[in-house]
């Protein structure tokens, strides 16, 4: 293939106790992704250049990055998207392990305390397939497109400026619970869950980690906004506060 | 004893991999009351698995009421040319439409018919429309819900970014291995009472592939180091359909759904091509028919501008392809600039499956070695010479269940393997060996050795192969082996997140896995499903009763021709029995 020019391309190099933007000159060819640039430079340039990668055709959202400030995956950015020198960064929400590396683990066990989907006794013992029409799961299918690239979370302020990771699980557990929650089959009451520990509370919609997401899925719109009125419905309506003030409290609801 | 130390970590059942086979395989020892570690290479949730875009193959008759399990078993059978081991694809064809259904119990959202079923899509050599999917992301959709299941399980512990370099035996039983965590360089030998192989496959030799960097063949190549026998190496499969352009993104995999959908191949002439290669199933074909027919047009120069030829699914409505392939849409608009709803996409061969791999037993998964098993794309037996389209979610369902219990059952009725006493010197060889190349930065560049392999293999193994070509390639594999042990990191001797360090631990599998595909192909001298070859381009029936078995001996790596069992009346009955067509009355 014909090289078409030459990319002065730089990555940040360095560990938890520091590091620096190094220069590489990449040759680029036609149709280049940043991702392929970044392994030239291992295979070439770096070869302890650290970076994650899997599938490069972004399903995996394994190489997630900061691209001239702003969060992509590496392996759906074309070169040509930008004129002059590119800089990669790692994603600035985790703690950096080494170069492009961050450490994500955080998000691991977030969704260790996400209560599972949970079906009625009845349909989980019942040998009969499930009935559901394709408009009843399309709401759930839409955030169990995520592939876990965790840019929502590098994104969103909460996390990002403030680090509140200990108050607010971000916006891919808030559609994480959504798909939940929106399961036709599923059972539980995540509410308490939502204005406790996951806290929704904290979003203050302005709608970045949709910005960013690669697959499009509309995270404040038809994620969060529904969970919020969903938990507010129970929490912060007046005449329910006052009813409840009453008669006390629903049982059967997943502790936060 | 000077040198590196290593964290000793001991479980019940060790999970190597944590695509669908080794989280199913997890969930079933687990259940089994089993504790269970899953060690994986890359981070969770990552596994090739995501990459299965079509749908898995289930005969649930919800689209085609006349589909039955026998009707699967067939199709499986006539696909993988009759080299398949007859007893996985019968269980295989009758459990996987309940493992389907136990993978919706647990969360797993499938596209539905108007009556609210699971709903099925039409596939290459499929006789009836039998894949159930998600769009076109249903790996993810399998892999998504696998992964929230095993987290929620009790007694699954998960190891992500840890590499297994070498299997542990005690006792003639495999009771450990050892490892190193990619993040910090640090060992860990991990004791075991049983080990659950499920690493997946090997595309990573060649250059143009759909598999990531971590396909690079780990799981065959530790069995065989462990004195595993091996089967059907020589067969793996080039996908018909994958990306040529831009460069970057050659090899990326375009689904089989987009012709399952309705999509027809034609050359640079406009000529609908696969009428002459199979006017019977013409685009749904088998993938190694199919394959080989883009080859074919390519060589005879009525390819597309890029080397390839044209698919094309603009005579469907942009509705129905935005959410019948949505990720395809996608991927094309991005990477390609093609809009795939008004323009026809370029598409060639690419590297995709590996058929062949660890024996195992159809019943439990268990190798030819006490204590270790193997389930997904890393076991052969099921697929033969050419695996059908959707038959590998099945596969990783089935025999990820089959094999967790599997092993599950082999650590509750030896427990003291875990404790037994292993070989120091082995160990302390494994250490030296894993640590070698970082005491010579300086040493050949890994990424130079990774990129000769591919080449090699590429060159000398193509889609076509010809016994000249497969003896050229098994030198220059050999030599190849003899320079990577001299092999250093590309410059930095740190052990930290160093991917040149760790470019180097995977070239061994890879030569491995290069070595034994060469050997079996040389003795293979026949053409047969994926296997080709332009000295005997017949098929010839006394191969067909034949597998060729790959083994470690003291004089080195081995084939031997085995002979398989026949299979039993009910089974040759469906095989022979013709099935009514399907013939859709409406197709969307």
């Amino acid at each position: 293939m014909m090289e078409i020019s030459d990319l002065d391309l730089n990555i940040w190099r360095g560990d938890a106790t520091g590091g620096d933007i190094v220069s590489y000159r990449v040759p680029v060819r036609e149709g280049m992704v940043v991702l392929d640039a970044v392994l030239w430079v291992q295979s070439n340039l770096a070869a302890d250049l650290a970076v994650r990668w899997n599938c490069k055709a972004a399903k995996c959202g394994s190489c997630s990055a900061e691209i001239n400030g702003f969060p992509r995956l590496m392996c759906k950015t074309p070169i040509a998207e930008y004129e002059g020198t590119v800089s990669v960064r790692p994603m600035k929400a985790f703690p950096v392990v080494k170069d492009l590396v961050t450490d994500v683990s955080w998000n691991y066990e977030v969704n260790k305390e996400i209560p599972p989907f949970t079906p009625s006794e009845q349909d989980m013992t019942s040998s009969e397939p499930w009935r559901m029409q394709q408009k009843d799961v399309e709401r759930s299918m839409e955030f169990r497109k995520c592939i876990e690239c965790f840019l929502c979370q590098d994104v969103c302020h909460v996390l990002r400026n403030h680090d509140a990771k200990s108050v607010f699980y971000g916006p891919r557990f808030m559609i994480r619970i959504a798909g939940l929650e929106m399961h036709p089959r599923d059972t539980l009451d995540r509410r308490p869950l939502l204005k406790g520990k996951a806290g929704a509370g904290y979003c203050n919609i302005t709608k970045c980690c949709t910005e960013v997401c690669p697959e499009h899925i509309k995270i404040t719109d038809n994620a969060i906004i529904p969970l919020k009125e969903r938990m507010d419905d129970v929490y912060f309506d007046p005449v329910r506060a006052a009813l409840r003030r009453l008669g006390g409290g629903k049982k059967n609801r997943t502790d936060a | 004893m000077s040198g590196p130390t290593y964290e000793t970590v001991e479980t019940d059942v060790l999970v190597l991999g944590a695509g669908g086979a080794g989280l199913r395989g997890a969930i079933a020892a687990a259940e089994a009351g089993a504790r269970v570690l899953v060690v994986c290479k890359s981070l969770l949730g990552k596994a090739h698995t995501v990459m299965a875009e079509g749908g898995v193959a289930a005969a649930m008759h919800n689209v085609a009421y006349q589909d039955t399990w026998e009707v699967h078993f067939a199709d499986t059978i006539k696909g993988g040319k009759l080299l398949n081991d007859w007893r996985m694809a019968e269980l295989h064809a009758k459990e996987s439409p309940e493992r389907v259904l136990e993978l919706e119990r647990w969360g797993a959202v499938f596209d539905r018919t108007w009556q609210g079923r699971i709903h099925q899509r039409p596939f290459g050599a499929h006789t009836y429309p039998r894949l159930a999917h998600i769009g076109d992301r249903t790996g993810l959709e399998l892999l998504r819900t696998l992964q929230d299941r095993a987290v929620h399980t009790s007694g699954v512990g998960v190891h992500m970014e840890v590499t297994v370099v070498r299997l542990l035996k005690a006792d003639g039983r495999v009771a450990g291995a050892l490892a190193y965590r990619r993040s910090d360089g640090s060992l860990i030998l991990y004791r075991c009472a049983s080990l659950l192989l499920a690493t997946g496959g090997t595309g990573r030799m060649y250059r143009v592939t759909s598999n990531s960097w971590e396909s690079t063949g780990d799981g065959t190549a530790l069995a065989y180091d462990a004195g595993a026998q091996l089967r059907d190496m020589e067969m793996m499969q080039f996908h018909p359909t994958g990306m040529v352009w831009p460069a970057g993104v050659r090899g990326i995999l375009v689904t089989e759904g987009v012709r399952g959908e309705g999509g027809v191949l034609r050359n640079k002439d406009g000529e609908r091509f696969m009428e002459r290669y199979d006017h019977e199933r013409m685009e749904l074909s088998s993938r190694d028919i199919v394959a080989r027919a883009i080859n074919s047009e390519v060589n005879a120069g009525r390819g597309s501008p890029h080397g390839g030829v044209f698919l094309d699914i603009t005579h469907r409505r942009p509705e129905f392809i935005k959410s019948k392939l949505p990720s395809m849409y996608e991927q094309f608009l991005k990477l390609a600039k093609v809009d795939i709803t008004k323009q026809p996409m370029e598409v060639a061969p690419t590297i995709h499956y590996a058929m062949g791999g660890v024996r195992v037993d159809p019943e439990t998964g268990a190798s030819t070695v006490p204590g270790l098993f193997a389930a997904g794309e890393v076991a052969a037996g099921l697929h033969g010479a050419n695996r059908l389209g959707g038959n590998s979610l099945s596969d990783l369902l089935v025999f990820g269940k089959r094999a967790g219990e599997g092993a599950a059952s082999a650590a509750k009725s030896n427990p003291a393997a875990a404790t037994a006493k292993l070989d120091s010197k082995e160990i302390d060889g494994a250490v030296a060996a894993l640590m070698a190349p970082l005491e010579r930065p300086a040493g050949e560049n890994p990424y130079r050795l990774q990129l000769e392999i591919q080449e090699a293999m590429t060159k000398h193994a193509p889609i076509v192969r010809d016994g000249a070509g497969l003896e050229a390639g098994l030198d220059a594999i050999l030599e190849l082996r003899r320079r990577a042990g001299a092999c250093g990191t590309g410059g930095s001797d740190s052990i930290a997140f160093n991917p040149g360090w760790h470019t180097a631990t995977d070239l061994h599998s890879m030569l491995v896995n290069a070595e034994a595909l060469l050997r079996s192909a040389l003795e293979r001298r026949e053409s047969r499903g994926a296997h080709a070859r332009s000295d005997f381009p017949k098929v010839d029936d006394a191969f067909g009763a034949i597998n060729f078995i790959v083994e470690e001996t003291p004089q080195g790596m081995v084939v031997k021709a085995e002979k398989r069992a026949p299979m039993p009346g009910y089974l040759a009955d469906a095989v022979q029995h013709s099935y009514a067509r399907y013939t859709p009355e409406e197709m969307e």
